[in-house]
């Protein structure tokens, strides 16, 4: 289990400042949080400096604020904005072109995170048909989880089976611990290169109890999630529901805007645009993100498959909470929260499948 | 077989659409190699007989004689690209059709007797068909360019149908109103413009006009969660792309409400 083998290690605030540069002198470019335009985003840091030291979140449906934390603390806060799939599986790549793969570290990817890297993973890099510029990306990235324990507001990974401990899919794995003994990093590794940047960390072995507190800490974060899916079959649930009346309840608060799709750490869809220059010596082509409250995402010869904006918020929850099994043999959804704190209009998934259950129940 | 011809038409409008394609400063002599430009009144005067395979039209339709005029050009046009906010849904001259226009016509004018005004201005889809259209108070350069470049291959151009909200995300700009900082017209304006004001931080006005899925009801409670009076919601949705029906019904109801009040 998670902190009894390897006993863990642990560094200071200045050893992840050297984690940083470690990975760098290794030819890695870290990305992680970093606070930009009022969030906190991913990218490339300079250096562990531009960690978001002591900025917390406060998140709700539809709702994200930045705030100062009375601790000095890194990684607590729950998902901004963005997620890896920016990195993995980016929003605009050309596809008719050889891409020069970079070596990224990912610090601070989150058990949710990690779960949807795995979902990726099972998506575009499966057999019998990989993307080839997936896999290539992905070969190179070395992960630095962080255990989740404090969870926000929007968060029901608990109830997901996602978190909040990492189990698996990285490299080294950091648990934050504040207060008495200062502020400092249970380390554990996952992997041969994250055993080998442990080698070269200053680093000293935990003692009994700080072990104890990151198990307490873990444990108590999976107790105090902001949110929760309704203990039920969800892949049944969502299949009962075609029919049901609550999607256009849903769609007269639905912007269709397509945010949801957008910051969904698993949601995959592309669609593909050519482009030739007015002399037409250079043709190009692009695959960009789609999503599937776009009209033309369901376009076929004689219209749009999917007219109305109910039909469309049903497609997307009903693939990620029920198709998605057949289709990939796990849930889509791994509980990060982002489409409730990032939907303009503060539609909540987890209420909306609370709702679908109720309605099932009294019916 | 000669050049492709290519009209550039103006109808009313304050020309700034006209002034994008004369802004594609590196791109220009490459157009003007493609194509036999015909008709172009910001640019040459120049004026050569149809036919055209393409005719770019700026401009509402806003007398009889522009309502006439259009025909002829849809008659002897191949592909008719409708371009910028007037062109699309009538654009800022449309706010006319919200008031009275005879009003309007004796204030401003010593002699109004001698205009010929149509009761509505009107997008030119309203007047004959139109095979695209290209959004914007102004247009957007690259899609024109990617519309002009997609029609000389015979290419269908890309024009993205949803919401600016893609737009930012793919480019990695914080959310204007999940964060609290803008009113933002995105959720319902038609992607194009690249996200350039929410990229300042400034709130998307909706000069692209509602996208095919706009839904302006759903964006009214969001806004006055930001604090704004149904008054300011109303002036938010009639500007540029006032009279777009859904813009319009959105606004009118808001306005409704209160009458009623």
């Amino acid at each position: 289990m998670l902190f009894d083998h390897p006993l863990p290690e642990v560094i200071d605030r200045a050893g992840l400042d050297q984690l940083v540069k470690l990975l760098q002198a290794d030819g890695y470019t870290v990305v992680g949080p970093t606070e930009r335009d009022g969030a906190l985003v991913l990218d490339e840091l300079a250096g562990g400096a531009d960690l978001p030291d002591g900025i917390g979140v406060e998140t709700g449906a539809g709702h994200y604020r930045l705030r100062e934390r009375a601790d000095g603390a890194v990684f607590n806060h729950s998902a901004g904005p963005q997620s890896w799939k920016q990195f993995v599986h980016p929003p605009r790549q050309r596809v008719d072109a050889p891409e020069p793969v970079r070596r990224l570290a990912f610090i601070g990817v989150r058990p949710c995170d990690l779960a949807a890297l795995a979902i990726l993973d099972g998506v575009l890099g499966a057999a019998p048909y990989p993307d080839d510029r997936y896999l290539a990306r992905r070969d190179q990235i070395f992960v630095v989880a962080v255990n989740c324990v404090e969870p926000g507001n929007t968060c029901f990974c608990a109830s997901t089976g996602t978190g909040p401990a990492a189990e698996w899919g990285y490299d080294l794995v950091l648990t934050e611990q504040e207060g008495e003994g200062g502020h400092r990093f249970l380390l554990g590794t996952g992997s041969v290169a994250g055993e080998e940047i442990l080698d070269r960390l200053t680093h000293r072995t935990a003692t009994g109890g700080e072990i104890r507190e990151a198990r307490r800490a873990v444990d108590d974060a999976a107790g105090s999630m902001g949110r929760s899916m309704p203990e039920t079959d969800l892949r049944g649930l969502l299949n009962r529901a075609r029919g049901s009346e609550h999607w256009e309840q849903v769609a007269n608060r639905c912007l269709a805007c397509a945010n949801c799709t957008m910051v969904c750490p698993t949601c995959f869809c592309t669609t593909v645009e050519d482009a030739t220059d007015l002399e037409g010596d250079n043709a190009e082509r692009w695959q960009r993100w789609d999503s599937c409250f776009d009209p033309d995402f369901s376009y076929i010869h004689g219209g749009a498959v999917r007219k109305s904006v109910g039909s469309r918020y049903r497609q997307w929850m009903s693939h990620k909470l029920s198709t998605w099994h057949d289709q990939f043999g796990t849930s889509g959804c791994v509980g990060c929260g982002r489409c409730i704190a990032w939907c303009p209009a503060g539609i909540d998934i987890t209420a909306e499948a609370a709702a679908l259950a109720e309605k099932e129940r009294t019916r | 077989m000669g050049k492709p011809t290519l009209a550039v038409w103006k109808f009313t409008s304050c020309d700034g659409c006209q002034l994008t394609l004369l802004d594609c400063e590196d791109e220009l002599l490459a157009i003007a190699d493609a194509v036999q430009i015909k008709h172009f009144p910001e640019a040459t005067r120049k004026d050569l007989p149809g036919p055209f395979d393409v005719s770019l039209v700026e401009g509402s339709i806003s007398t009889p004689a522009e309502a006439e005029r259009i025909k002829r050009i849809r008659e002897e046009t191949g592909t008719l690209v409708a371009i910028g906010a007037c062109a699309t849904s009538g654009g800022i001259q449309a706010l006319r059709n919200f008031a009275d226009l005879d009003e309007f016509q004796r204030i401003i004018y010593p002699h109004p007797e001698f205009l010929h005004s149509l009761e509505q201005v009107a997008p030119i889809a309203a007047h004959v068909d139109v095979d695209y259209e290209l959004r914007g108070c102004p247009i957007d350069k690259r899609q024109l360019l990617g519309l002009l470049s997609a029609l000389l291959k015979g290419r269908r151009p890309d024009l993205p149908k949803g919401a600016v909200c893609n737009e930012c995300k793919q480019r990695g700009v914080n959310c204007l109103l999940v964060e609290g900082k803008e009113p933002c017209l995105g959720p319902i304006t038609q992607a194009g413009c690249g996200a350039i004001c929410p990229s300042y931080n400034r709130g998307c006005y909706g000069c692209f006009g509602p996208s095919d899925s706009a839904q302006p009801e759903a964006l009214i409670p969001v806004l006055s969660r930001l604090g704004l009076a149904d008054p300011d919601i109303v002036r938010m949705l009639r500007t540029y792309n006032a009279a777009a029906p859904k813009l319009a019904a959105a606004g009118d109801r808001l306005e409704g409400a209160h009458d009623d009040a």
